[in-house]
């Protein structure tokens, strides 16, 4: 032991001098959908890509070709463990697709994927999420018309990614966007918060928690179809992944120039996801959800919006949230529960539970 | 949900807050809430503006991966970079900046840190690899101190030889003392920490209030907890009877838990002194694992070599542990300094000072300041 330590020792010196021509890298921050990410997307991708079609950073992009309006999105999934409570990878891959396109109030047509494959993945784990796959396509009514596969060696890969390009065609001008909101519109949320990433981080097993709670992946176009073509106030919408409600709503402050608003007491949480975040010391607001939309709404039309949204089966504890005011540009605040106020900021790196 | 809405009760919160500052009348009483959970709890439930101006809170240094200084964390750093190690340690510690970078980034670099939620889980991964060496790298107060010792005992009991506890635990009454003897933050009394105090018991304040005449109320972690805590400080404050009053009663006792402190006590000797950050070298303030348990030493078996580290130049973390200075009184804050970059630990962890101030607090204090621009946007900084 002791000789195997000093090894260690030595070892260890050339390694420290080794990080001193330490360089800015990839962590796994980037990929938590937070500030990292759009940091990311805003300093590098952007300027050496841009054009006046991505300038927007809408969920989809919209474009016309030849007179004819389509949306168009691509999307990466790499979730871990590829079977959760609720659903796989394969039909996160279409509904998160699907939801992309109906963000921008665009109906779903057509999807390809690529499947990016780690050798030793069983061929029925792989059977299992391509039918699942094929489908949440049929469910949703869209085709699959194009693919390809890769596969890369052992390690090098966590089981499967997928990454999709959905097209769509948008039914309503102006589409809604996130920089739509105004001064007296209403935030109402579709559902419940947190459920996909309580789900997702109880089924990993590393917390010894238990609890029933099925991830909400879904696609959202038909209750989007519902509300969009009776109520011509829909400004924005936005689905809500990664970074959760506060990050969702941060993007559509700071996209509009506006203040949102929001009321803790009104926020739709189920008790196992509220129960978890409590244990690990997680905030509900940042947890990836898979199946829930923001509406940003006039204030004349949110009433039957919110009716419309809780006739649907994936939209019965829809709530009005809060809304928008003409503050502070940029800012999200929450009233408390017991009347105080606090600044919800963007989700910065991963939700880490706390030590005590 | 049972055992904590009742402990978020609104009518309840307002009527508390009524009487508090009643109780105040016009004057404002400055309490140091010691603990980094009572500071996080008292800005996300917004309470902080609900209770000014009759109450003003000073962050005090009960967050430990903020007191852990850079040396430290450097060591660790050169622990994981040795690809012989597996350093496992607790989530908030995975952001902090060494001297050079964090944990999170030696990772991405492919050095093998992973995150545990227990010491027991560190001590698992050098039971199933047994190729590598462990190293749990333990931080905290004597709240997560005992599980560090229930951990060593069982590596010696299983002669496990890959594993190893890089032991920084502290113990929070020296440094309470060492703030009052310094003498330089004006508090009227402390809000004592829930967790520290179940393991070391209520009478470990005796001190506190025997000596240097202040009052302590051990809290909960819930806003009425934190509320009643702070009208029962109010009080003893406004009789002038300083005293030790436990207002978390469904976990403190007077004698603590023996049983942990008897783990302890098997486990660990008290350093001559040790170094917080900010705070300097206070004597007998440390923890280090004993003689018999030298085999499972990380700073005996790989002795330290890691000569100085660099504190952030213009970061006032000290003078905030020590609750001279507020977050917004540093010139980093907010600017070059937020959560998603952080230069001091007061900023890495949800429990530091100035990431409560940052996260749930900069709105409030830039209404009472009248302050309405936004906060500049943060430029990316690589030091």
């Amino acid at each position: 032991m002791k000789e195997e330590a000093k090894d260690c020792n030595s070892d260890r010196l050339e390694a420290a001098s080794g990080a001193r021509e330490h360089k800015a890298i990839i962590t796994l921050m980037h990929g938590s959908g937070g500030l990292a990410t759009h940091r990311l997307v805003r300093d590098l991708f952007l300027p050496l890509l841009t054009n006046q079609w991505l300038e927007p950073l809408n969920d989809s992009a919209l474009l016309s070709i030849e007179g004819t309006p389509l949306a168009v999105t691509t999307d990466a999934f790499t979730v871990d463990p590829l079977f959760f409570p609720g659903g796989d990878i394969g039909c996160l891959a279409v509904h998160g697709t699907v939801n992309d396109l109906a963000a921008v109030g665009a109906r779903p047509l057509f999807i390809s994927a690529s499947f990016v494959l780690e050798e030793g993945l069983s061929l029925d784990d792989l059977r299992k999420i391509v039918r699942s796959f094929a489908d949440a396509c049929r469910t949703v009514n869209i085709f699959a018309i194009a693919g390809d596969t890769k596969v890369v060696p052992a390690g090098k890969g966590g089981g499967l990614y997928i990454t999709t390009t959905g097209i769509g065609v948008p039914i309503r001008d102006p589409a809604p966007s996130a920089s739509h909101a105004r001064p007296g519109d209403k935030v109402i949320v579709s559902g419940t918060v947190g459920d996909h990433g309580a789900a997702v981080l109880l089924s990993r097993g590393q917390l010894k928690l238990q609890a029933a709670l099925p991830s909400d992946t879904a696609p959202l176009w038909s209750m989007v179809e519902r509300v969009i073509t009776s109520c011509s106030g829909v400004h924005c919408l936005r689905d809500l992944t990664r970074g959760g409600l506060a990050t969702v709503l941060n993007e559509i402050a700071d996209a509009s120039r506006v203040t949102l608003r929001i009321r803790e007491n009104q926020i739709p949480v189920k008790p196992q996801v509220f129960a978890a975040c409590e244990l690990l010391g997680l905030d509900p607001l940042y947890l990836p959800c898979e199946g829930k939309m923001v509406f940003i709404v006039a204030p004349e039309d949110a009433d039957q919006a919110l009716k419309l949204i809780r006739s649907d089966p994936l939209g019965r504890e829809a709530a009005m949230i809060g809304e928008v005011t003409a503050e502070e540009p940029g800012l999200v605040l929450m009233e408390t529960a017991l009347g105080g106020l606090r600044q919800i900021e963007m989700l910065t790196g991963d939700p880490l539970p706390r030590i005590c | 949900m049972r055992y904590v809405s009742e402990f978020r009760n609104p009518d309840l919160a307002r009527r508390l807050i009524g009487q508090i500052k009643e109780e105040c009348g016009s004057r404002t009483y400055r309490l140091m809430e010691i603990c980094g959970g009572h500071t996080h709890a008292f800005y996300r439930f917004g309470l902080v503006d609900l209770l000014y101006p009759s109450i003003e809170l000073v962050h005090g240094p009960g967050c430990p991966v903020c007191v852990l200084p850079t040396k430290r964390l450097d060591q660790a750093i050169a622990y994981a970079l040795n690809p012989k190690v597996l350093l496992a340690t607790y989530g908030d510690m995975m952001r902090v900046p060494g001297s050079r970078q964090t944990l999170v980034e030696v990772a991405a670099q492919g050095a093998d840190v992973q995150m545990v939620y227990s010491p027991l889980d560190a001590l698992a991964l050098a039971q199933h690899g047994p190729e590598k060496i462990v190293i749990f790298f333990a931080i905290g107060f004597e709240t997560t101190a005992p599980a560090t010792a229930v951990t060593l005992l069982e590596a010696k009991r299983k002669g496990l030889k890959n594993f190893l506890v890089f032991c920084n635990h502290v113990r929070l009454i020296p440094a309470i003392i060492f703030i009052l003897d310094t003498g330089k933050t004006a508090i009227d009394g402390f809000i004592g920490p829930g967790h520290v105090s179940t393991i070391i018991g209520a009478k470990a304040w005796r001190p506190v209030v025997d000596q240097y005449g202040k009052g302590v109320v051990i809290s909960g972690f819930e806003p009425l907890d934190l509320l009643q805590s702070v009208w029962m400080l109010v009080r003893q404050i406004k009789q002038r009877k300083p005293q030790v009053e436990v207002q978390y009663r469904r976990s403190v006792r007077q004698e603590g838990n023996p049983i942990a402190l008897g783990l302890m006590e098997q486990t660990f000797d008290i350093r001559e002194t040790f170094e917080w950050r900010g705070l300097g070298w206070i004597p007998k303030s440390g923890f280090e694992i004993r003689d018999e348990l030298a085999l499972w030493d990380a700073e005996r078996m790989v002795p330290y070599e890691v000569t100085e580290g660099r504190e952030p130049r213009g970061c006032i973390c000290g003078d905030v542990l020590r609750g001279v200075r507020k977050p917004w009184d540093c010139p980093l804050f907010g600017k070059t300094c937020t959560p998603q970059r952080p230069i001091g630990a007061c900023m890495v962890s949800s429990e530091g000072a100035c990431a409560a101030v940052y996260l749930h607090g900069r709105h409030s204090h830039r209404v009472r300041l009248g302050l309405q621009e936004k906060v500049p946007p943060e430029t990316l900084t690589h030091r």
